[in-house]
């Protein structure tokens, strides 16, 4: 290798450290100067813009991922709330029926009720005229029955019946 | 590098330290022109092909959901945009390309030169002795064309008592022109350093076969330091990078907005 003899150079000439041999200088700063140059223009022309485009392209696809998934959850909400809005109504019509149902039927068991008060009461009126009658027919039965025995009895006695004294006197003892 | 293996042979322990960062021809013996292959080009040109194949071909799927290399580019994308973004300021993001390709020079630079044999291009003072003067010159170039002499105001803190401000516009304007120096040496200090001490403690690991005793010691210790030390170097690498890059955004942040 030709480090020895170099090594030798540099000895004498930066004392042991190649970082202060002057002649070296031109051919680094040349070819760092060109190496920047080239690494400023990969980076400014390529490497750069397109980082910055696939930063902004995700940027954009997690807002809109974003305001996707709020759409999808407004969306969601709505869904809820007209779900709970339709069991509502219909819990609330189910009541309704119910209620109507039960007007329906306690209407139609009190007509029932009061047509049947009805007709028992007609027909309680009807047997107490007919006991009326009856008894009626029972007291002016017994009238005459007893009107015809008191005149037989007292025919039999001999005596001769007025028969509207018989009637005052059987009218008299029936109010007794 | 064949000069640790030459080694043993002599008997002896021998400290080549700084040889790793020797500038030599590539295809010849002869002495350094300024348009000879050398290593620096060779190990620069490994540099361009390294950021193409991470930030180019890596993108190339263009994919929204990114695979490793795309992942990457794009952290260093994001990471150096930001860094430009809040030190510099919103008006700096134009200069954005500028300080990337700095900043991705150094830091493949830094890594390349971690690989076992590899020649490190940015511990040259030349290397960053450049890049420093030309952030140097750029960023007051743009100073004086924003604000005229109005930039001058970046050295008359008017903050300070009237009295003091004489003294501190001096202090300003020595540290105004010491930047670009501290701004190359800290790099290449740091990465010559650091190179230099693994290969002192390199030169060390063969002790057992000099001396079986001492060497049952020192060859394990010194290969732990290299482990440690090299754990220690993959760090100042970026850091380094990271420490240049954001110095120039400060730099610039100074020409942009050059009231305090």
């Amino acid at each position: 290798m030709a480090t020895d003899t170099t090594a030798a150079a540099d000895a004498a000439s930066g004392a042991g450290m190649p970082q202060l041999d002057i002649t070296t200088y031109s051919n680094q700063i040349f070819w760092l100067v060109v190496t920047l140059v080239v690494i400023y223009f990969v980076l400014s022309r390529v490497a750069l813009p397109r980082i910055a485009a696939v930063l902004a392209e995700r940027q954009g696809t997690i807002t809109n991922d974003i305001a996707a998934a709020e759409d999808l959850k407004a969306k969601a909400a709505e869904a809820e709330e007209a779900y709970n809005k339709a069991l509502a109504d219909a819990r609330a019509e189910a009541q309704k029926i119910i209620a109507e149902t039960k007007a329906d039927i306690k209407a139609e068991l009190d007509e029932a009720v009061a047509k049947a008060d009805a007709e028992i009461a007609a027909k309680t009126a009807e047997g107490d005229k007919k006991i009326a009658e009856i008894r009626e027919g029972a007291l002016e039965s017994v009238k005459e029955v007893a009107k015809d025995t008191a005149q037989e009895v007292v025919a039999a006695m001999g005596g001769k019946a007025d028969a509207r004294s018989v009637t005052a006197a059987v009218n008299a003892r029936m109010k007794e | 590098m064949a000069t640790e293996a030459n080694t043993a042979d002599d008997g002896g322990l021998v400290f080549h330290p700084m040889d790793q960062f020797i500038v030599k021809p590539l295809f010849s013996d002869g002495p350094v022109g300024m348009f000879t292959i050398t290593n620096v080009t060779m190990w620069m040109a490994l540099t361009v092909l390294a950021i193409i194949a991470l930030l180019v071909l890596g993108t190339s799927k263009r994919s929204t959901v990114p695979g490793r290399t795309q992942s990457i580019a794009e952290l260093a994308y994001g990471f150096v945009y930001k860094m430009v973004e809040d030190v510099a300021g919103k008006d700096g993001v134009k200069f954005f390309p500028y300080i990337m390709t700095l900043f991705m020079f150094i830091v493949v630079s830094n890594f390349l030169g971690l690989l076992p044999a590899a020649f490190t291009t940015t511990s040259h003072i030349a290397v960053t002795a450049v890049m420093a003067m030309a952030v140097f010159i750029a960023v007051t170039v743009i100073g004086f064309v924003k604000h005229g002499a109005g930039y001058l105001g970046l050295f008359w803190i008017s903050a300070a008592p009237l009295p003091l401000r004489p003294i501190l516009a001096l202090i300003e304007v020595i540290s105004y022109f010491v930047r670009p120096v501290s701004h190359s040496i800290r790099l290449a200090g740091n990465m010559m350093a650091g190179h230099a001490v693994i290969k002192v403690f390199a030169a060390f690991a063969p002790m057992i076969t000099i001396s079986v005793g001492v060497g049952i010691l020192v060859t394990p210790l010194s290969i732990l330091a290299i482990t440690a030390i090299y754990a220690l170097e993959v760090l100042v690498a970026f850091i380094q990078a990271y420490v240049f890059a954001i110095l120039t955004c400060v730099y610039l942040k100074d020409a942009l907005h050059p009231h305090h």
